[in-house]
This record gives structure tokens, sequence and C-alpha cells, in this order.
């Protein structure tokens, strides 16, 4: 399979090469070719799709187009958009058209990028497999019979198998980086507070971020520009001046240095995985960066904290899906709690309704201080370890993942082995730090996924560490057979 | 801490989530399990720690208080299960008598 860049795509359309409705026809009719078995998208909407490649060529046309006018890109189903069905993979919302745009959408309309569609994900973005989506799992194009990893698997898989050439994810505990690191692909996640969540349908509010599926560290800059910045909208938004992130790919690597957290190396991860990894660090190595054993001594408690403040942000976000304004509700409710109950356990899927029942007991009289509050202390512990690290480093590397994708069907069962398939990712969020994962090889023929993780802000760094590493490799350049 | 199937149907009243018999037996396990997960927490005394919300330690951004919305009722309500008369229709709550 050849695939396209945005980059490539970007310069074919200012070059009149290519029209932005030739290329969105293109990947509309790939779609229609691959996705009855992947699964990757839940709604495409050609009428609109062509409709805004129309507008984009005219902009194009006229001269007044934005270096991403007429590219077309795939969202992640929990970013509102006007008119067009916004899911978040839950029967809850399967008849939610929402009102009004994700600032994501704004900005992205504002850019005259083209949408193709909405992607599966699991449900409320709570899941690490799109196994919890209400409209079925998604499958990873690198092995039809594994999961594409989660929440933004269908953004993920539909990427690796180039039904999209990049799409817009959440990140909440790892939900762009591990389906990043399952389908061989880059994901970003920002820095908190980087992209606006106006509009992004909550989950655990002080973690979810929104962030970027594409081939390369170029085309994941290109779009970071599109998406990043300051809103007004969303009250933990941070106003600082949004950089070109293309500007400092090139930069030299010499001098700087890497940090390795020795506990990211440890029991849970794969022999032939750590392997791997450290083939890549070598890569870094050759660039003329320096590696340094670091220490992260409270990362063994980022599950724990996580599993309280995830669910219990959860349970209040989710208490406003009540049959009442908007989505599912129940038949014949014979009373007001009966109508709020019925709809809701109708509504909503297994996963969801464990998760909102953890919270609600973790902040139900009696177990705040000994749930709540001690998770956010527990929290500033992980986040006062990696600001210490950061003194002494540059950047932090280890594995995204412990193994490659798992079958479907593996763990679904079992909600802890689940939750721990996000060991290396879920403390970053937890920090509110910036992390991406990059294509680092394979092991059994399956993708495997590095990541780095810098100090808040600097997600031009990482950018510059993985381009560099895509111009010494050729990692991120692999895809699937069949497709 | 252990739970028991008093405390899962007070959860999922809590939650407002029908729970059936059949589906307490299954989720008690489950939480069980994840509470399991999350008291690891209480290996380490974090008595002289403070609680961290915001990563970033930023608070709240205020704002004055100027209308910024315009009326879109109608537009919301296309989208709602029940309405008459620009109102939302919910099963009565107090009785008429």
């Amino acid at each position: 399979m050849s695939y396209k860049t945005i980059a490539s795509i970007a310069n074919d359309l200012a070059t009149k090469k290519v029209s932005s409705v030739e290329i969105t026809k293109y990947y509309l009719e790939r779609i229609k070719k691959f996705d009855k078995d992947l699964n990757s998208f839940i709604t495409v909407n050609e009428d609109a799709a062509l409709s805004s490649a129309k507008a984009a060529d005219a902009l194009i046309a006229s001269g007044k187009a934005h270096p991403l006018t007429g590219v077309p890109i795939a969202q992640k189903d929990i970013f509102c958009t006007k008119g067009i069905k916004t899911s978040c993979g839950s029967k809850m919302l399967d008849n939610f058209v929402s009102p009004y745009n994700a600032s994501t959408i704004d900005n992205y309309n504002a850019a005259g990028v083209v949408m193709l569609g909405k992607t599966n994900m699991d449900e409320f973005a709570m899941g690490s497999s799109n196994e919890t989506s209400f409209y079925g799992p998604c499958k990873n194009p690198w092995d039809t019979q594994t999961v594409p990893g989660g929440s933004s698997g269908g953004s993920s898989a539909a990427v690796a198998a180039d039904l999209a050439p990049a799409a817009t994810g959440t990140d909440t505990g790892g939900s762009i980086r591990q389906p990043a690191a399952f389908t061989g692909i880059c994901g970003l996640k920002p820095t908190y507070g980087r992209v606006s969540r106006y509009g992004m349908i909550a989950f655990a509010s002080s973690l979810d971020q929104g962030g970027i599926f594409a081939r390369s560290a170029k085309d994941t800059a290109m779009l970071l520009n599109v998406m990043a910045g300051f809103d007004e909208k969303d009250s933990t938004s941070v106003n600082v001046e949004v950089p070109d992130y293309t500007a400092n790919l090139n930069d030299s690597l010499k001098g700087k240095k890497i940090g390795l957290p020795k506990e990211f190396f440890n029991q849970h991860l794969d022999n032939s995985m750590a392997a791997a990894i450290q083939d890549a660090i070598k890569e870094f190595e050759k660039l003329g960066a320096s590696v340094h054993e670091i220490s992260l001594p409270h990362s063994d408690l980022s599950v724990p904290a996580y599993y309280v403040i995830a669910p219990a942000e959860c349970s209040s976000n989710l208490a406003r899906f009540d049959g009442v304004r908007y989505g599912h509700r129940c038949e014949n409710p014979k009373d007001l709690v009966d109508l709020y109950e019925r709809s809701r356990a109708e509504g909503f899927g297994e996963e969801v309704k464990r998760r909102i029942m953890v919270g609600t007991y973790a902040l139900s009289a009696g177990y705040y201080d000994a749930y709540y509050l001690k998770a956010q202390k527990v929290r500033g512990l992980i986040r006062d370890d990696y600001k210490k690290a950061f003194e002494d480093v540059d950047i932090i590397m280890g594995p995204t993942t412990p193994s490659t994708a798992f079958k479907i069907g593996e763990k679904a069962a079992d909600p802890i082995s689940m939750y721990l398939s996000d060991i290396y990712t879920i403390s970053v969020n937890l920090a509110g730090l910036p992390g991406i994962s990059i294509p680092a090889g394979f092991v059994n023929n399956m993708p495997i996924g590095l990541q780095m993780i810098s100090p808040y802000f600097k997600e031009s760094l990482l950018l510059n560490f993985a381009h560099q590493y895509q111009t010494a490799t050729d990692w991120h350049t692999k895809t699937p057979e069949g497709f | 801490m252990s739970l028991t199937a008093v405390d899962i149907k007070k959860i999922a009243h809590l939650a407002r989530l029908k729970m059936p018999e059949a589906d307490i037996e299954q989720y008690l396990p489950q939480l069980q399990n994840i509470l399991e997960i999350v008291e690891k927490m209480n290996q380490i005394d974090t008595s002289h720690i403070e609680p961290v919300a915001n990563a970033l330690d930023l608070s709240q951004r205020l704002r004055e208080d100027k209308v910024t919305e315009t009326n879109q009722r109608d537009e919301f309500q296309k989208i709602a299960p029940s309405v008459e008369s620009g109102l939302y229709l919910v099963p009565k709550v107090i009785d008429g008598e």
C-alpha cells in the first residue's frame, strides 16, 4: 500500500496537481471498500464532505487558502459537529445531533480542512480496545483478530489502513498514544490546556485532552498548528503563545539528554518489547543525544490514582445524561426517578456503568477523603516526580504499552487487565504533560510504539525528536498488507 | 474495604442506574477488584501533601458577567425527547390532589 501524507496532499493541492474534491473522493472510496470489515467509522457523510471539498477548491482558486485547505481528515466521534450525528460511541447519544461545533471542529473548518467522517471509539472514551463501542469493535488493520487500541481505536485504524491521512483523537489515560502504538502510527497528546475541550464530550475533565493521529511528526506538527490555541469557551484552556510546530523539526539533537525511567522497564514489560525499545533509543544516541537512567518513584501508584480520579469525574460529567433534554429516553416512565434510572441503565453500556458506580462510590459521603482527596495527593507526587526528572533531562522515553495489540475478546471480561494496558501512559495525563507515541519497530509482526514525554508546552521538542528519528529510520512508513 | 450487595444497590441508586438483582451479582466482584487496586494508594503517607486538581496549578479563569449566549431554545429543543410550548416534558412530579 502506498499512502499519502498530509504534507504531500497539501503540496499537491497548492500546486493544483489534485483538487480537494478528487482527494476527498479518493478517501471516501477507500472507506467504502475497506471499512465494512474494519468498522473504523461510525458516520460517513459524503455529501457534507464533498460540499466542503468544493468550497475548499474555490478558496484555493481564489488564492486565499490556508496551507491545509482542502486536506481531508477524520474526526473522533467525541467532537460535537453541528448537523452531523455525534454519538460518543454510545447508545445514549445514538440519536444526538449537536446544535453546535466543538472548537476543534471550528478550528479545522476555519482552515478549510475537510471532514471525511466520525470515527469509532470506546463508549464515552472509556476503554483501551474499542470493544465497548455501541457500534461494535473496530479491528486492527495489522491483524484483524486484534484490537486497534482505545479509546480512539477508530481513528488509529482508519489512519493505519489509509482510510484517512490523519485523524483527531482524545487522550484521558492513553487513548491516543496506546492506539497509535498498536497500529504503527504517530499519536500526540498535547499539554493539558493546549487544545480546547469545548464541545469535546467530557469523560474526566482534569485529564481529557484532544490530539492527533498521523503518519509522521511533520504531519502531526502541521495539524497541531491548526488545533492548538487559547479558547475562551474552555475554562481550563491555557493562554500561552502557539509556536509554528513545524519550525524546529530539523533541529539537531546533539547534546540533548534523554531520561529512561527504570520503572518503565519493569516486570510488566514484555522482553522482546524491551529489546525493541532499547534499539530505538540507540538511534537517538547515534543522533547525538545522551541517555540517562532516571526514577519516577511513584509510577506504580498512577493506575490506582487514575481509577479514582477518572471514574469520579466521569460519574459527575455523565450525570447530565438524564433522558430529559437530549439523548436516549426510556419508554413509558412511571415517575421522574424511573425516567432517570431506566434511561441511563438502557443508554449506557457495562464499562461506563462500572466507572460511574466506582466514581459515585468514591465521591459519596464518608469516602471522599479516603479516595478522591487521597488520589489528588498521589497525583501531586506523580507530577512532582516528573518535575524533578526534568531538572536533569530534556525528554523522557520508554515503551508506550507493555505489549503489542491483544486479541479481540482477550481482556474484555477482565476490566483490571484492560486497565493495566495503560500503565505507561496514565501518569502523563495525571501530570498534565505532553506525550507522543511513534512507530519504533515490530514484535511478532505487530507494531510497537516508543513513548516520549516532554516538559509542559514543549510539543515542539517532542516533534523535533520524532522527526529526527523518522529521518534516520523508516518504521513510520510501514503499512499493513491488504489495504 | 469490602462491599456488599446492599452497597451496590445504594451506589446504583445514587448514580440513578436501574440495577436488576442479577446485575448486582456481576458488579459486586468487579467493583471490589477495582477498589482493591485503588487501595494500593494507602501504602504511602500523604498527610503532608497538597491535593492537585489541575496539574499546572492553574485556577479557573473568571470573566466579566456579560450576556454572551443568544437564545437558541428552539434549536436545543429540536433534539429533546419530549417538549411542549417550549417546555421539556417529564412525568408528573407533584400530585395535583
